[in-house]
């Protein structure tokens, strides 16, 4: 065997064990959230669930009704949230990326700006607004912020969309005697679906995995969202022992609808973020 | 600017206000979800605003008071120092991890790559919630796996470790946490970058003589710079604003102040003790903290924007 060989399947061992280490807390928790919370007391860990395989983590999870509620909530959110900004960020990305206009450098600037902005820079009086119109603990109150929170890198994102639909296939049309308008609904907006749906799923993320805002805007019980459900096991824990099982499967119930979702959704978001930095 | 190359955008026939009527819905809902509070945190953190304030007495204008008070508080510099000393401790950790990955995946055959990116696209994937959730049960000190599989170690005695005890190893924690979560990113970033790196040019250096480490640092490194500032900035702005992931921590650890970074420090001012001017003077500070440093990346990204 060549030197070359042996360094080749020693990177490639190399990258196994990282995978391995890189995926770890994943499968720990899945697997975690299939054995008994009396196994998992004993003091040593099972690798495998095998003979403890057991679903009623899953079951006690949801049991008190909690959950629910918060899947409601986190569900009337997010739909609001994903609505709001499609629509609000399509037309703007339509501004900015087919027409020339006064103040088009400064409107990019200031959503590239904005989308940096950290939640905590801003919390504490997004908290005194909300409450002072006493939105606090409802889906209005944190939709308003969250919308304003998703929208600059919606616009962004479609942006890049709208222009890489060439402006001739229109003006060809335009040629053919239909409107400005008609040649755009008919021709480029078919073509955004993609971008449509990538930027659709960007913002259901945002808002379906939120907790920053979350915590400052709906402090009540009765009005967490999915993560703020998630959090009560482990704030529970301060007054009773933890039912680690369980809070592994309320994990897996919250993270499972977002790996699939991010899936679809991941090579656009790199792109995006990244800009030209990698022409690819 | 002006030259209209060709798939360049349409000019408008007539000056119309068809733009602006566009951008009016975007505008109207960040003026009321961010501009609103802006204003108001500016005006608030010239103001003395407190529990009286809280019961409808006026705020009194205390001009710099505030930020003058905040310069003399030393809990407000610890802060600080520990908030800057985390971001850039964990985002250099996480390019530098980010980076080997990416050269990793570049250079193992395609059903290793595969696994790998899987691995990684999985960990990406994970609400901080669950992750910051599933991190705290890895290290809890009684079943934790961590403190198990150390003490398999020969020599190593954890005594069931309280990692989330401990200021020290709290931040690590929370560091080994935000690096899992964030290496993905950098190196799919970084990968890309990568495969635009043209065989022709790794095999004329290697047949030139370039060992691996020459041909690192004098073709790949060149190469990836312009992706490699663009994440190690994002990182420095992400690694700032950790308060999920530390509020959660919290939970299941201490409520002391040592804990504190700049996010549930303002938390605590504002929502905890109602101390709404100091909460805002130093949610300013954060928002200047940010914007120095995403003025950079802004600027990249506009000058691309117009590039094209």
């Amino acid at each position: 065997m060549t030197a070359a060989k042996l360094g080749r399947i020693a990177l490639s061992v190399l990258a196994i064990v990282l995978a391995i280490v890189w995926v770890f807390p994943v499968y720990w928790m899945v697997n975690s959230a299939f054995i008994s919370t009396a196994v998992l007391q004993q003091f040593t860990p099972h690798f495998f669930p095998g003979q403890y395989f057991t679903t009623s983590n899953f079951t006690g999870a949801v049991a008190d009704g909690s959950f629910f509620g918060a899947l409601g909530m986190s569900l009337a959110i997010t739909l609001i949230v994903v609505v709001v900004c499609l629509v609000f960020a399509f037309l703007g990305a339509v501004a900015i990326s087919r027409f020339r206009f006064r103040g088009r450098k400064s409107f990019v600037l200031a959503l590239l700006l904005i989308q940096m902005l950290p939640a905590e820079g801003l919390f504490i009086a997004q908290y005194k607004m909300v409450s002072s119109v006493g939105l606090l603990n409802t889906v209005l109150g944190v939709s308003v912020i969250y919308i304003a929170a998703v929208i600059p890198f919606t616009v962004w994102m479609l942006r890049g969309f709208v222009a890489g639909v060439p402006a001739e296939l229109e003006e060809a049309a335009m040629v053919d005697g239909l409107s400005r308008f008609q040649a755009f609904m008919r021709i480029t907006f078919p073509l955004l679906a993609p971008g449509l749906v990538a930027s659709g799923v960007y913002a259901f993320l945002q808002a379906w995995n939120e907790i920053t805002v979350a915590v400052v805007l709906l402090p009540a019980e009765a009005a967490q969202t999915l993560p703020l459900w998630l959090r009560g096991f482990v704030q529970a824990s301060a007054t009773r022992e933890t039912d680690w099982g369980q809070v592994m499967a309320a994990s897996t119930i919250v993270a499972i609808p977002v790996i699939v979702f991010f899936l679809i959704v991941q090579g656009r978001m790199t792109s995006g973020i990244v800009g030209g930095a990698v022409k690819g | 600017m002006s030259a209209q190359a060709p798939g360049a955008r349409i000019q408008p026939r007539r000056t119309t206000g068809i733009p602006y009527v566009l951008i009016v819905p975007a505008v109207l809902a960040l003026l009321l979800g961010l501009g609103y509070p802006l204003i108001w945190q500016v005006v608030t953190s010239f103001q003395k605003y407190g529990l009286a304030q809280q019961f409808g007495q006026p705020p009194q204008w205390v001009g710099f008071d505030n930020f003058a008070n905040l310069a003399w508080n030393g809990e407000f510099w610890a802060v600080v120092g520990r908030s800057l000393l985390f971001c850039i401790v964990t985002a250099v950790v996480t390019v530098v991890i980010g980076v080997g990955m990416a050269v990793l995946m570049n250079s193992v055959g395609r059903v290793v790559k595969l696994i790998l990116q899987i691995s990684m696209l999985l960990a990406w994937a994970m609400p901080v919630a669950a992750a910051t959730t599933v991190f705290i049960w890895l290290f809890d000190r009684r079943r934790g796996v961590v403190n198990h599989l150390l003490d398999l170690l020969p020599g190593v005695e954890m005594n069931r470790y309280d990692w989330l005890g401990n200021p020290t190893t709290f931040f690590l924690v929370a560091s080994v946490l935000i690096v899992w979560m964030s290496v993905p990113f950098v190196a799919f970033a970084v990968y890309a970058g990568l495969t635009q790196i043209s065989d022709e040019v790794m095999e004329a250096a290697q047949i030139d003589g370039a060992n691996a480490w020459q041909r690192f640092g004098g073709i790949i490194m060149p190469m990836i710079k312009p992706v490699l500032s663009i994440v190690l900035l994002l990182q420095l702005i992400w690694d700032l604003r950790v308060f999920a992931q530390i509020t959660l921590l919290k939970d299941a650890g201490s409520k002391s102040g040592d804990f504190d970074l700049l996010g549930t420090y303002i938390y605590k001012l504002g929502v905890a003790s109602n101390d709404f001017g100091v909460a805002s003077a130093v949610s300013i500070v954060v928002l200047l903290i940010t914007l120095a440093i995403s003025w950079v990346y802004v600027r990249e990204l506009i000058k691309e924007d117009e590039a094209q």
